[in-house]
C-alpha cells in the first residue's frame, strides 16, 4: 500500500516535473523568437545603409526597393572622399580627439587622486558640489561660456574645444574615483615610505594600476569628440577647420537627396567608432559597471 | 617631550597633505569657477539685460522674462515641442531597455550575440545617424514606410508632416534602448538568487516575481535613470536642427521640431540676443529643477533601497 502510494507520488512528480520542464522549453523557444526578431528589426536599418551606400541612384530611386545592390557600386565611397573635404576633417577631427584624450586622462586621473587618496579638510564638500554639478544641464552655461571665450578672442580657434578637457569633467573624476577606491591604501603607505611624492605615486603607481579606468576614459573621450557638433558648430566658421560631424552635415548641404553618396559618407564617419565598439567592447561595458557602482 | 616633537611633525605632515590635497582636486576648482559657476553667475544676472556681446549692456529688469511669456509666440511653442519630446521619449525608452534586460537576463544559447547587436545601435550617434534616419523615413521610398506598407497600413510622412515629425525622432530613439539596458542588465544580476527561489517556493509566477522582486530591486537605478535621461531630454538640439525638412531653417516643417535649446541657439548665434537667451536658458533651468526635485520627493514612494533606509 506505502510503496504502491510512494511510487504514484513519484510518477505524480515527475509528471509535473515533465509538464514544467516542456513550459519552461516553450517559453525559452518564444523568448528566442522575440529576441531575434527584435535583433532583425535593429540590424536592418544598418544593413539598409550599407546596401544603399553602394547602390546606383537610380537603383535608389526605383520602387519596390532592393535589398541587395544589383551591382556593387564600390566607386561610391571614392567619391564621396572626393565630392567632400573628408581627409582634412578626418584630420581636425583626428588632431581635437587625441588632444581631448590626453589632456582627459591626465587632469582626471589627477584630479581624482586628490578625492580619493589624499585625506584634506573640505574633500567632502567639495566631492559633493563635484557631483551636483553633473546635474547642471550644459546649455545653461553654454552661451556665456561663448562670451568668455570671445572676449579673449578664442572664438575661431580650437582652443575652446581643447583647454576645458585641462581642468576635469565632473563624471570621469567620479567614475576614476570610483576606481581608485578599490585600490588599498598600503599600496600607497609602501610608497610613501619608500619616500615618494603623491606626484610620484599618482604617476608611476595609480595611473598604471588603474589601466581599465584610463581606458574607459580615454574611449568616452574619442567618442565625445569624434561626434562633438555643438562645440565646433558655434565656435569654428572656417570650412578647412571643421571637424567630421559639421563637415558632413556641410556635405549633406551640398548633396541633399543623393543618397549613395550620403549614406557612404555616413559610413566612413561612423566606421571608426564601430570599430573601437567592438576592439573594446569589454570597456564599454566595463564603464557602466564601475559607475554605477557593481564594481568598487 | 618626545612625545610632542612627534606630535608637531605628524600635525605639520598633516598640513602638508591638506596642501597637496589641495593641489590634486586645484584643476577641478579652477574649471568650476571658470566653466560652471562663473558662467551660471553671469548669465543669471545678463538676463536681466539686453546684452548683444558689442554694444548693449543695459539692465532692462524683468523685460526679457516678460516678453519671453507675452510676446515671443516661438516660446511656447518651442517649449510645448521639448515637453512633447520629454513626455514620449523618457518613458517609452525606459521601458524599452527595461524589457529588453529583463528579456536577456536569462541563460539563453548566443546571449553574447544578441547583447551586442541590441547594444550596437546607441554607440551610433552624431549627424551620420540623422542623416540615416532621415532616409530611412523618406515618405516614398523609405525603408520605415516599405516596412509598414507590408502589414497593409500607409505610413505618415514623417519629417516632412509637422504633426509626424516629433513621433519620427521618438522613433528613432527607440531604436537604440540598448544602452540603458546594459545598466538594467548589470542592476538584474545584483539580484539575490535566494530570492526568486524562496517566492518560487511560495508559487509565485512569472509576472508576480518582476513586480515584487525584480522591480523593487532594481527601483534606485530606475530612479538615477529617469532624473538622468529626464535632464538629457530637455536638452534635446541636435536633431531638430539636422533633421529638419529644410536645411536653412533649423526645426522645420512649420517649426514642429524647433525645440527649446533651438530656440535659444537661433536667439543667441544667429540674432545675438544673448541677454533674451540667456533668460530662456535659465527658464527652462528652473523648470527642469523643479521637476528633479519633484522626482526625487516622489521617489520616496516608489524607490527601494536594500539597506532599509527607506522613509
Amino acid at each position: 500500500m506505502s510503496t504502491r502510494m510512494s511510487s504514484r507520488m513519484v510518477h505524480a512528480h515527475s509528471n509535473y516535473y515533465q509538464s514544467r520542464k516542456l513550459r519552461q522549453r516553450v517559453g525559452m523557444a518564444v523568448l528566442i523568437a522575440v529576441l531575434t526578431a527584435l535583433a532583425m528589426i535593429i540590424l536592418m536599418p544598418l544593413w539598409w545603409m550599407i546596401s544603399t551606400s553602394l547602390k546606383s541612384l537610380n537603383e535608389i530611386m526605383s520602387y519596390p526597393p532592393t535589398w541587395i545592390p544589383e551591382s556593387f557600386h564600390w566607386e561610391n565611397y571614392r567619391l564621396t572622399w572626393s565630392r567632400g573635404n573628408f581627409t582634412r576633417y578626418t584630420l581636425n577631427t583626428l588632431l581635437l580627439a587625441g588632444v581631448g584624450v590626453i589632456t582627459h586622462v591626465l587632469s582626471n586621473t589627477f584630479i581624482a587622486y586628490g578625492f580619493a587618496k589624499i585625506k584634506f579638510p573640505g574633500r567632502q564638500m567639495l566631492f559633493t558640489v563635484m557631483l551636483g554639478t553633473m546635474m547642471i544641464p550644459g546649455f545653461v552655461t553654454l552661451i556665456p561660456t561663448y562670451i568668455m571665450f570671445a572676449k579673449i578672442h578664442w572664438v575661431g580657434t580650437y582652443l575652446p574645444l581643447m583647454v576645458p578637457g585641462l581642468f576635469g569633467s565632473a563624471y570621469q573624476i567620479f567614475l576614476v574615483r570610483q576606481f581608485y577606491m578599490s585600490i588599498p591604501n598600503e599600496l600607497i603607505e609602501a610608497g610613501k615610505i619608500d619616500g615618494a611624492s603623491h606626484y610620484y605615486i599618482w604617476w608611476k603607481i595609480m595611473i598604471p594600476l588603474a589601466k581599465p579606468a584610463v581606458v574607459v576614459i580615454a574611449i568616452m573621450t574619442f567618442q565625445g569628440a569624434w561626434n562633438d557638433f555643438l562645440g565646433p558648430l558655434i565656435y569654428i566658421s572656417k570650412e578647412s577647420m571643421f571637424n567630421l560631424q559639421i563637415g558632413l552635415q556641410s556635405f549633406k548641404g551640398q548633396e541633399t537627396t543623393q543618397w549613395h553618396y550620403l549614406m557612404a559618407g555616413s559610413l566612413i564617419v561612423l566606421a571608426p567608432v564601430i570599430a573601437l565598439f567592438f576592439f573594446f567592447q569589454r570597456y564599454f561595458i566595463e564603464g557602466m559597471n564601475i559607475s554605477s557602482g557593481t564594481k568598487g | 617631550m618626545a612625545l610632542s616633537v612627534d606630535k608637531k611633525r605628524s600635525g605639520l605632515q598633516q598640513r602638508k597633505e591638506a596642501r597637496q590635497g589641495w593641489v590634486f582636486v586645484s584643476p577641478w576648482i579652477i574649471g568650476f569657477l571658470a566653466f560652471t559657476a562663473g558662467p551660471l553667475l553671469f548669465s543669471l544676472y545678463a538676463s536681466f539685460t539686453n546684452y548683444d556681446i558689442t554694444s548693449r549692456h543695459d539692465w532692462i529688469g524683468t523685460t526679457n522674462y516678460r516678453n519671453m511669456l507675452f510676446h515671443d509666440p516661438l516660446f511656447w511653442k518651442s517649449l510645448w515641442n521639448t515637453f512633447y519630446y520629454v513626455i514620449f521619449s523618457v518613458p517609452l525608452t525606459t521601458l524599452g531597455s527595461l524589457l529588453l534586460a529583463v528579456m536577456l537576463n536569462r541563460k539563453i544559447p548566443g546571449i553574447k550575440i544578441y547583447r551586442t547587436i541590441f547594444y550596437l545601435p546607441s554607440i551610433l550617434s552624431g549627424v551620420a545617424l540623422y542623416i540615416l534616419w532621415q532616409m530611412l523615413l523618406t515618405p516614398g521610398t523609405g525603408l520605415v514606410n516599405v516596412v509598414i506598407g507590408w502589414f497593409g497600413v500607409e505610413g505618415p510622412a514623417w519629417l516632412v508632416d509637422p504633426a509626424w515629425t516629433k513621433p519620427a525622432i521618438i522613433l528613432m530613439k527607440l531604436w537604440s534602448v540598448g544602452g540603458g539596458m546594459l545598466l538594467y542588465l548589470a542592476s538584474l544580476q545584483n539580484v539575490p538568487e535566494q530570492l526568486y527561489e524562496a517566492s518560487e517556493i511560495d508559487g509565485a509566477g512569472v509576472i508576480r516575481r518582476f513586480w515584487h522582486i525584480t522591480l523593487p530591486m532594481i527601483t534606485p537605478v530606475l530612479l538615477f535613470e529617469l532624473i538622468t535621461h529626464m535632464i538629457g531630454a530637455f536638452q534635446i538640439f541636435q536633431e531638430g536642427y539636422v533633421m529638419s525638412s529644410d536645411m536653412n531653417t533649423p526645426g522645420s516643417p512649420m517649426n514642429s521640431l524647433l525645440f527649446f535649446n533651438l530656440h535659444m541657439f537661433t536667439k543667441a548665434f544667429k540674432v545675438f540676443d544673448m541677454g533674451y537667451a540667456m533668460a530662456l536658458a535659465w527658464f527652462l533651468f528652473v523648470v527642469v529643477i523643479v521637476l528633479t526635485i519633484i522626482n526625487m520627493v516622489l521617489s520616496k514612494y516608489w524607490v527601494h533601497y536594500e539597506g532599509g533606509d527607506n522613509r
